[in-house]
């Protein structure tokens, strides 16, 4: 390649490729790096009627604030234990019903119940949230209904933290592994029938040929899948939490994420120096994470590193 | 030569079948739930609590709804126009990188799709965003503040790249080149049709996500004519102030007692409905159009 050809010259010959691309760099530009300079807000005493750079500084105070809150621990602590869950057992789950239902041999059957299971991802956390309400709420609820019908006493869901670790993780699978088995099905799809073919030939059974043939296939799928939810390990799944627990304290010590945190101290109780040193710590520490992981990455095998 | 089926291919279809089954219908129990719920009288609700079927059926829930129904058809409203706008623009500019992105003969496309894929790594948090939102773009209470936010993912710029990388062979981009056509041209008239798939499923995703949306009405508006189809149900259901003023509307004084537990499933019926219907449509395109590639160029 020649050395001078840079820049200006490439600018200028795919320019109409620059002007199409460029409307999706300025969004991000204005929507998500320009934000970033926001990060001063975590170390100015906040006043809503200021400009960012004439507030106060006051160094790491609402960082210390944040830190004697006592919270911190907890929240780093949910939040990645539920992210970790839901990375893995999602994506053992879809894989595996993926790989179900590729093997289905009816047509029609394999279209109406792929349909099915996708139409959880249709609903909006709001009914969800009317959803685990209709089951789990104490007066009416189904659950209720039903142990009562049997004999037995009725439970207060809503008041037992312990039990809603493994509702958000139910309730987290039933909505979001219909999208990610309908990418890895695609991506069975997309495996050419001779493989296949010389498996049979070979005698393989079809646990051997799912095992030794479709997994390996899925794996790059897999790395992507991995990739974009790695990048968000410390961001929850804000809407699951927020709708399904709401501004239920009672069940935070298992339920609360620091994006709920965040939102709450922005929206509930207005405590912005709180919401803007939890929200630095989120992305700084979440970041930090990422280059780590990625870092360990890269030593064992470069092909599957980020970056 | 046929080859024999094995036993054990036997027992996979069988086991496929029943977990395949079992999914399904435990995906589909909680609709049913809903559905019959909002078919109940409220009654029946309160005294013998959810069932899969109506025990004592009744159209109240829907009759108070659309008795006055100014604030649902005014959520509506709002929400159908956030949804077409944001759709459409979402997919004009997320396509038209997508294609950019993909291009090999495009320098920088790695560096820019990194550019983009980056946001993904790092943020500002919260709090920078809305007050980017709210103080400097002013988009508080308009319709901006709720189509800007959701505009595009990376998620979904990677994911027409990949799909327009393997739908759209290099040759046809080259020829076309040659027969003089310049980059637009190639892209509306070579790559969008061909582009199909992926522009029904990416604009499904983004429809969705608008329809569904509830926290950019949460985060920025004040004016509840503004709302959010799935704010303003978040409203009927957590506060009782929104019941009140709809029973008021609807000639029920709150002693009478609004058919509350009824009226909210039907209104959560009455909210999922359109987007269901969008479906089938664009389900035929689905398995196709998720198809996805490497991050990296």
């Amino acid at each position: 390649m020649p050395k001078k050809y840079g820049f200006v010259q490439e600018l200028i010959k795919n320019r109409t490729l620059f002007l199409m691309l460029l409307p999706v760099l300025a969004y991000f530009l204005v929507n998500n790096y320009v934000p970033m300079v926001g990060i001063y807000y975590a170390f100015v005493r906040f006043d809503f009627n200021t400009p960012l750079f004439r507030m106060d500084f006051i160094g790491l105070k609402n960082f210390e604030f944040l830190w004697r809150s006592g919270k911190l621990t907890e929240l780093t602590y949910n939040t990645i234990g539920y992210n970790l869950i839901f990375i893995g057992l999602g994506n053992a789950l879809s894989v595996t019903v993926a790989i179900l239902v590729s093997e289905v041999k009816s047509k029609w059957f394999k279209k109406i119940t792929q349909s099915v299971l996708f139409l959880p991802y249709f609903v909006s956390f709001v009914i969800l949230s009317v959803i685990v309400f209709n089951i789990f709420n104490f007066e009416h609820g189904v659950l209720n209904t039903v142990l009562k019908a049997l004999g037995a006493d009725p439970v207060d869901v809503y008041s037992k933290p312990k039990v809603w670790i493994l509702l958000i993780v139910v309730f987290y699978l039933w909505k979001s592994f219909g999208y990610s088995m309908v990418i890895y099905l695609a991506a069975i799809t997309g495996i050419g029938e001779d493989y296949y073919e010389a498996a049979k030939i070979d005698g393989a059974n079809t646990f051997q040929r799912a095992w030794h043939i479709t997994l390996p296939m899925l794996k790059n799928t897999f790395v992507i899948l991995l990739l974009f939810s790695l990048g968000t390990i410390m961001k929850g799944q804000f809407d699951l939490f927020y709708q399904m627990v709401g501004n239920n304290g009672l069940l935070y010590s298992t339920t609360d994420i620091l994006d709920t945190y965040v939102y709450r101290s922005l929206k509930v109780t207005f405590d912005m120096g709180m919401a803007t040193a939890a929200g630095v710590y989120q992305s700084l520490f979440g970041f930090t994470l990422i280059m780590v992981v990625n870092g360990i990455i890269r030593k064992i095998n470069k092909e599957y590193a980020l970056f | 030569m046929k080859i024999k089926e094995d036993r054990s291919s036997v027992w996979f279809q069988l086991i496929a079948h029943a977990v395949v089954v079992a999914g399904s219908i435990l995906c589909i129990l909680p609709f049913l739930l809903i559905v019959s719920a909002s078919f109940t009288s409220n009654a029946s609700i309160i005294r013998d609590g959810y069932s899969l079927w109506p025990k004592d059926f009744s159209w109240e829930g829907y009759k108070v709804i659309f008795q006055v129904p100014d604030e649902v058809l005014r959520a509506y409203g709002v929400t159908s126009t956030v949804t077409v706008a944001g759709t459409a623009i979402g997919l004009l500019l997320m396509t038209m990188a997508g294609y950019v992105l993909q291009r090999k003969d495009f320098k920088y496309r790695n560096f820019f799709s990194f550019f983009i894929y980056f946001t993904t790594l790092f943020g500002g948090g919260l709090v920078p965003y809305y007050m980017l939102v709210n103080n400097y773009l002013k988009f508080t209470d308009s319709y901006y503040a709720l189509i800007w936010p959701s505009l595009m993912t990376p998620f979904l710029i990677i994911l027409m790249r990949s799909f327009i990388g393997s739908a759209v062979p290099d040759e046809v981009v080259e020829s076309a080149k040659i027969d003089g056509a310049g980059d637009f041209l190639i892209y509306w008239r070579i790559v969008m049709p061909l582009a199909v798939p992926g522009l029904a499923t990416i604009g499904l995703f983004l429809a969705l996500h608008y329809w569904n949306d509830w926290f950019s009405s949460a985060l920025f508006i004040n004016d509840t004519a503004k709302y959010q189809l799935q704010f303003y149900l978040y409203n009927i259901i957590n506060t009782s102030s929104f019941l009140t003023s709809i029973g008021a509307g609807a000639g029920i004084i709150l002693s009478e007692g609004i058919p509350s537990e009824t009226m909210k499933m039907s209104m959560a019926v009455v909210v999922t409905g359109p987007i269901l219907l969008l479906y089938p449509f664009v389900q035929r395109y689905f398995v196709k159009g998720l198809t996805i590639g490497a991050v990296k160029g």
